[in-house]
């Protein structure tokens, strides 16, 4: 079955979330979404590794792995991709833009150990998709997680203000307003469906 | 300190779901029904123990700046081990699990325990420690799926224990009840915390 790219882009960001409907990438979800400015620079930097991951691994699973008949070392290597990946832009990113390296540089190393980035990478060997699905797929679900992290972080800086009971402080109401972010998201469900 | 007391140290008193907030993604998403929760945890306590054991082993051998690359190579190497073994035994469940096998990998539970525990202790305390912490991980993992299976399903481990009169609570099969059921988890063992002082 075919699913246009445009369909699988949109679904990414709504419908399946990679946060709120497959959990992925929750333990940097919790611990940086205390403040809106370090939660975008996060969000941005795992777009764009996300983006750039899949790409890679689509190449490298299709060309390398399927001819080889090394399929069950994807998970070593897609991690091996992934980690290469971010050191390699950190230093790019370092060498030629020290504003950037300020801003962003902090949660490179971060970005390794986010289960978020494997998931898409698996999610799309799973799923079969095309080079052009991938990327709609990667880009799609880095801006739902960026989507997901910059709201979660705007409701807490909010949330400071308020009185929240005593057991429920930190990563207890943190989780019930994620629980009723996913919940608002299901609303999106009916634009666009993939599995 | 002996085994016993490593064991139930990492399980309980200091159990990486509910006390350290770790490892929560894979806790959220497997949990819809029972056997995927068990199947999972056995596959955690698995990788756990063995990956605790060898990266204790040969901790004096591993220069430290390579260190997290090659404890994630040894985690990797027994995740594949569980892979297959699912993939050949267990195809269905292998098959609802997706990609949830393949992200232990990233499972920050692991990685917490062999930073904190296996890179200081001998390989047998490593490896006692590496279960108790796998064992505390799946016992939240079907404390979450109990409630989820019999509220959305009526069932447990598959089997229909509610009859045709229960009205099957379709919340408790999506994504957000996980979020909340997981957050009262906390909030229960805050209080007791907070209570024994």
């Amino acid at each position: 079955m075919e699913i246009n790219a445009v369909v699988i882009f949109f679904a990414a960001i709504f419908t399946s979330n990679i946060l709120l409907t497959n959990f992925l990438g929750m333990c940097s979800f919790l611990s940086v979404s205390k403040e809106v400015e370090s939660s975008f620079g996060l969000g941005v930097a795992v777009f764009f590794v996300m983006v750039c991951t899949t790409a890679i691994n689509y190449a490298v699973y299709h060309l390398i792995m399927v001819p080889l008949d090394i399929v069950y070392l994807q998970y070593i290597i897609f991690i091996i991709v992934i980690a290469a990946f971010v050191q390699l832009t950190e230093m790019l990113v370092e060498r030629f833009s020290p504003v950037l390296y300020y801003t962003l540089g902090i949660f490179l190393p971060l970005i390794t150990v986010n289960c978020a980035i494997l998931g898409v990478s698996l999610f799309m060997v799973i799923r079969n998709y095309s080079f052009i699905q991938s990327i709609a797929y990667g880009g799609g679900a880095g801006l739902g997680w960026l989507l997901a992290i910059l709201s979660l972080a705007g409701i807490r800086q909010k949330l400071k203000l308020n009185r929240v009971p005593a057991g429920l402080r930190g990563a207890g109401i943190t989780l019930i307003i994620t629980g009723i972010m996913a919940l608002a998201f299901i609303g999106f469900s009916g634009i666009a469906a993939i599995q | 300190m002996n085994k016993k007391q490593i064991f139930i140290q990492s399980a309980f008193t200091e159990n990486a779901i509910w006390s350290q907030i770790l490892g929560i993604c894979s806790a959220l998403a497997v949990t819809n029904q029972m056997k995927n929760s068990l199947v999972m945890g056995l596959g955690v306590i698995f990788t756990l123990a063995l990956s605790m054991l060898t990266i204790s082993a040969i901790r004096s051998l591993i220069p430290s700046r390579v260190r997290m690359m090659a404890q994630t190579f040894i985690i990797a190497f027994y995740v594949i081990l569980v892979d297959l073994f699912l993939k050949a035994f267990l195809p269905d469940t292998s098959q609802q699990l997706g990609p949830y096998v393949g992200l232990i990998i990233t499972n920050c539970i692991i990685m917490g325990r062999a930073e904190a525990f296996a890179s200081k202790n001998t390989p047998l305390d490593s490896m006692v420690d590496g279960i108790g912490a796998g064992v505390g991980y799946t016992l939240v993992l079907l404390i979450i799926s109990f409630i989820r299976e019999i509220f959305g399903f009526g069932a447990i481990f598959g089997y229909q224990v509610l009859g045709s009169w229960w009205t099957r609570w379709s919340i408790m099969v999506m994504a957000p009840s996980a979020f909340f059921l997981l957050a009262m988890l906390i909030w229960i063992t805050e209080i007791r915390k907070r209570k024994r002082g």
